[in-house]
């Protein structure tokens, strides 16, 4: 018996091992990706010191790396996408929720997965052969807006129905019952209740939409050292910076551009922790109630 | 104020049902708000996925198969088929990181949901895992090419790395849910029989929550079939079949999609949307396939 139980025992501590390297892979796997990053970016952050943040000039013959209008273009086309994204994704979520019967909310989640299940490359395919030609926008901050809120939109819609679901049925029936039209039942219970939740899935959908980068590559028109807030203007972004430079870089202009790739994961793990924090905060007080 | 004017604010019953109230206006103008959104979203879809299969289904079909077998012109403005390569460098790249990141994924997860619970290390993994899923696929791109590409070269087991971590977060968040659905009473049993923690996970728990995981294990692998960053360092340029999945250059789909969609030559512009095709009608079937298995799972409990 006790034999039997030690060796046992033995096999279980190996699975149990085994299964924990495994988990434990995330957190070797995000260390080494700052760690190793940051290695090979070092030459042009000591070279440039803080003007790899704070200057506009962008040129790579001269040795001279400023990423501020990149840092830009990110923020901007970003924003465009959130502005666009929110209100539909917003609308459709609710709709699958509040108004649309079963038969009706199913397919709508497939079309909502299809949607997401589109690669990103297609979409930029598209982007750039079609809208920027047929409807005369040009590669543009808006042009690369309009693709990044398409491939947004599936994951805002998703995370804001997971979390308008957790409303509590009491709430919504009593709002009902006291003679609320649906309107007002849904501003004064659903939303409310899953304010926290619905700035956390519009967040992940900020990082997702700073971090794309084909489509944006191919859209966004590649002008260097552009700030501004005209959307019909050509410009550029840190993912699709390092896209397009890439195949003719050398040393130092490599390391500028994993430069920017260490910004951009700096930027989005701070949005992505964030958000994350505030979604599982606001699913698992909903799930409480 | 006269009489006439009094009379004319008096309200009968049939104005009360025939006027709406602005509550009620405002709510129907809301609902129809939604519905606009729910037509705007299906707007894209429908416009990508028509061109896609208009201008992709010409290309393809000239002169069928050869599309699907012949070797990539080396001259992008020379008309003709040929995305072998690519097709082949897609699966390649593909399977070998499914490979590596299913296993590991699904490991990851019994021990979040088996072991772990709600220790420290188990919450910090998890929420680490979800912020991981996050990171731009580009940056997984970059990482590979520093501590792989530099020092081994080009290769599809290179993109194959870059797409295994980003998938491993994604197959270990879809492991949990699924490790999560499996009833407690089928442990207890298991146990009751005698069985040790490992060998109740391994044959009771694991078959039980399989379904589960094979079509989350299958949606990450539809969303890594059609990534393009994460493969632009890793993975080279290649024109020519090349099998060897650990040497030499490769290609692959997205990445010639990529390629061809800025080039000014209408016959590389038709390679990519046969392409796009090609990698859409992939995705999807994969997509489909994990959706079959979930209604299969799903009648079978």
């Amino acid at each position: 018996m006790i034999d039997l139980a030690g060796k046992r025992a033995y096999g279980d501590r190996a699975f149990r091992g085994t299964s924990a390297v495994a988990a434990a892979l995330v957190l070797l796997l995000l260390g080494l990706i700052a760690v190793t990053m940051t290695r090979r970016a070092l030459p042009v952050f000591l070279q440039m010191g803080g003007r790899f943040f704070t200057t506009t000039r962008w040129a790579p013959p001269d040795d001279l790396y400023g990423a501020l209008p990149f840092i830009w273009g990110t923020a901007f086309t970003a924003a465009i996408a959130i502005v666009i994204a929110v209100p539909i994704s917003l609308g459709v979520a609710l709709f699958m929720t509040q108004v649309a019967p079963p038969w009706l909310a199913r397919p709508l989640v497939y079309l909502v997965d299809l949607l997401a299940g589109v690669p990103s490359v297609v979409f930029g395919l598209w982007g750039v052969l079609v809208l920027s030609q047929h409807f005369n926008l040009g590669r543009s901050f808006l042009t690369a807006g309009i693709i990044l809120a398409i491939m947004i939109i599936p994951i805002i819609t998703s995370l804001a129905r997971e979390v308008i679901d957790t409303t509590p049925v009491g709430d919504k029936e009593g709002a009902l019952a006291m003679g609320a039209t649906r309107w007002e039942m849904i501003s004064a219970t659903v939303l409310p209740h899953s304010k926290g939740g619905l700035v956390g899935a519009v967040m992940l959908g900020l990082g997702r939409a700073m971090g794309e980068t084909i489509a944006a590559a191919l859209v966004i028109g590649s002008a260097l050292g552009q700030i501004t807030l005209d959307v019909f203007a050509p410009g550029n972004s840190m993912p699709a910076v390092i896209a397009n430079e890439w195949g003719e870089a050398q040393d130092l202009h490599k390391s500028a551009l994993i430069a920017l790739a260490v910004t951009l994961f700096v930027i989005t793990i701070a949005v992505n922790l964030l958000a994350t924090g505030i979604v599982q905060r606001s699913v698992k007080r909903g799930q409480g109630s | 104020m006269s009489a006439g004017d009094l009379s004319a604010g008096i309200i009968t019953p049939s104005d009360l049902s025939a006027r709406r109230s602005w509550r009620s206006t405002k709510s129907a103008l809301m609902t129809a708000a939604m519905i606009a959104a729910v037509l705007i979203v299906a707007l894209p879809l429908v416009a990508v996925v028509s061109a896609v299969f208009s201008r992709g289904l010409r290309v393809v079909l000239a002169g069928f198969p050869d599309f699907f077998i012949k070797e990539i012109p080396v001259i992008g403005r020379r008309p003709g088929p040929g995305m072998g390569p690519a097709i082949l460098g897609t699966l390649l790249a593909t399977g070998a990181a499914t490979l590596i990141a299913v296993p590991l994924g699904v490991l990851g997860a019994v021990y979040l949901h088996e072991y772990g619970g709600g220790r420290r290390f188990a919450r910090l993994v998890r929420f680490m895992a979800n912020v991981m899923t996050g990171v731009p696929s580009i940056v997984m791109g970059l990482f590979v090419y520093v501590t792989w590409t530099l020092r081994f070269g080009y290769s599809a087991f290179g993109a194959a790395l870059a797409l295994a971590c980003l998938m491993l977060p994604v197959v270990i968040g879809a492991g949990e849910q699924m490790l999560r659905l499996v009833p407690n009473h089928l442990r207890e049993a298991s146990y009751a029989v005698g069985a040790s923690k490992s060998r109740t996970i391994l044959t009771v728990v694991l078959p039980a929550a399989m379904p589960g995981i094979v079509s989350g294990s299958l949606l990450a692998v539809a969303r890594a079939a059609g990534e393009t960053a994460p493969l632009l360092f890793a993975i080279g340029a290649a024109t020519a079949y090349n099998p060897n999945l650990f040497q030499e250059a490769n290609t692959a789909l997205s990445i010639q999609i990529f390629a061809n969609a800025t080039s000014s030559f209408v016959a590389a512009q038709d390679r990519a949307w046969g392409a796009a095709l090609t990698l859409v009608v992939l995705t999807f079937f994969i997509t489909f396939i994990a959706r079959v298995v979930t209604a299969r799972f799903a009648r079978g409990r």
